[in-house]
């Protein structure tokens, strides 16, 4: 099967459809069409360069250049998500708990994924591995950074009760044991909703991907279900983890609330 | 019974105290003037130096679960986390003790968004007293209450004290209040915690 190649013409005309969109704001007087436009020249910028840092990667296939762009990968997820934190740990703290968090569950399942169920050779591969810890770093990153917002949100909010409740000899953990529930569900629930709609109300962005570049649908359909089953691992280790660790941050040794360490 | 031992939270100066087995010790002061954060340091809920002792035990040598089941903070806002009362409490209640304090047996049944501000602050005594603690470190207990109820609260915590051979310090604001329940009355006044004469009360 041929895939048909994009032209620069090409990739104007679909650009059109924001210039349009940023001139109807504009009659709207939204606010928003300046950053909308700023967003998509960023995008057009970032993508093309990170289409030709992917070729190197690829031609030169060397294990620590790998190394590197995974590490870049984490370092700005992390960023984000101390970015997304209404209330975030002061100092390093908060940057610490994502970044460490991000690693044990998207460097883990990422190496599991790679390792026991996809077999490239050799395994890190980058085709494979670049890819694959892409998408599940950004999911993970969304699942973590929503999580986290809302537990110290959540706790912020009823420090009250929280401190009532340690006052009558409950742990820290069954102290915040609602909230952290709830933290867990809000963050899985994206994840659920869309494996449960996969296939029939959207087809997975990697899989479209596959297709249009040229796979077996039923190819692509099988990478899909591994990855899927990936991002659900990662988000859900990873928000366990990142819960463990910011009740840790948000207690001291002697069990009492210690939201001053929150900015 | 309780040993308070050179305790020192934010700016306040140190303060030492000892109150013994079955007595009351009561606490005054303007708002604002630390009563809260003195109770808060010794149910060890807040950061602090010095020390508190229960029967010669300190603090840090309990787990910190341990130490604010037996040294319970009540606070005079009583909060609520489950949907129903009942699920606030460890197992049965007292309805004996229920309706000493003026409350209805099935509000037990009700959902916390029903109770008053008055029957709230009598639940939250009552969820305190569940878990049997030897020190009661209470907050303005009485603050929401009539004069009857609030007799009626005095009178069955005073009782509890002597039969369970427990021990209270008690933040009031009601000089009559201090008179009636605490041999010993102290004042909160610019950061310090002072010894007031009864005449002074």
């Amino acid at each position: 099967m041929n895939t048909v190649d994009l032209s620069y013409w090409d990739l104007g005309f679909a650009a059109l459809l924001a210039v349009g969109l940023a001139a109807l704001f504009r009659g709207m007087r939204l606010g928003i069409s300046g950053s909308l436009l700023v967003a998509g020249g960023r995008m057009i910028v970032q993508l093309t360069l990170v289409g030709y840092v992917l070729r190197f990667l690829f031609e030169e296939g060397r294990p620590w250049l790998v190394a590197v762009m995974a590490a870049v990968m984490l370092g700005v997820a992390s960023r984000e998500i101390l970015a997304r934190q209404k209330r975030k740990l002061s100092g390093w703290r908060s940057w610490r708990l994502g970044a460490s968090t991000l690693f044990v569950s998207s460097f883990a399942i990422s190496l599991f994924g790679l390792l026991v169920v996809v077999r490239a050779d050799p395994w890190y591969t980058p085709q494979y591995a670049i890819p694959i810890l892409g998408m599940i770093i950004s999911n993970t990153m969304n699942a973590i950074s929503l999580g986290m917002d809302r537990l110290t949100n959540a706790i912020y909010t009823n420090r009250n009760v929280v401190e009532q409740r340690l006052a009558l000899g409950q742990s820290a953990k069954e102290a915040i044991g609602g909230y952290a529930k709830d933290c867990i569900r809000s963050g899985m629930t994206p994840v659920i909703n869309s494996m449960a709609t996969a296939g029939i109300v959207s087809l997975p962005g990697m899989m479209t991907g596959q297709i249009l570049a040229g796979a077996s649908p039923v190819e692509a359909v099988e990478y899909q279900i591994v990855i899927w089953f990936m991002i659900a691992g990662g988000c859900g280790f990873g928000m366990a983890v990142a819960i463990k660790l910011l009740q840790g941050q948000l207690f001291d040794e002697r069990q009492r609330l210690r939201l001053e360490r929150l900015r | 019974m309780l040993r308070v031992s050179e305790l020192a939270f934010l700016d306040w100066e140190r303060v030492s105290l000892e109150v013994a087995a079955g007595e009351a010790l009561c606490i005054q002061g303007a708002s604002g003037s630390g009563k809260s954060l003195l109770l808060r340091a010794v149910a060890d809920l807040i950061p602090h130096e010095g020390e508190a002792y229960f029967e010669g035990k300190a603090c840090s040598e309990f787990s910190p679960t341990e130490w604010r089941r037996l040294v319970s903070f009540l606070a005079a806002e009583a909060l609520w986390w489950e949907d129903y009362v009942r699920d606030h409490f460890l197992g049965k209640v007292d309805a004996a003790r229920l309706e000493r304090l003026g409350l209805d047996p099935a509000c037990l049944d009700w959902e916390v968004s029903r109770l008053s501000m008055g029957e709230r602050q009598r639940l939250g005594l009552l969820r305190m007293l569940d878990q049997e603690p030897r020190v009661l470190l209470l907050d303005e207990p009485t603050s929401n209450l009539d004069e009857r109820t609030s007799e009626a609260v005095e009178v069955l915590l005073l009782e509890y004290i002597e039969k369970r051979g427990a021990c209270a310090v008690w933040v009031t604001h009601d000089g009559e209040q201090a008179k009636r329940i605490g041999k010993r009355v102290f004042r909160m006044k610019g950061k310090r915690l002072i010894e007031s004469r009864r005449d002074e009360v």
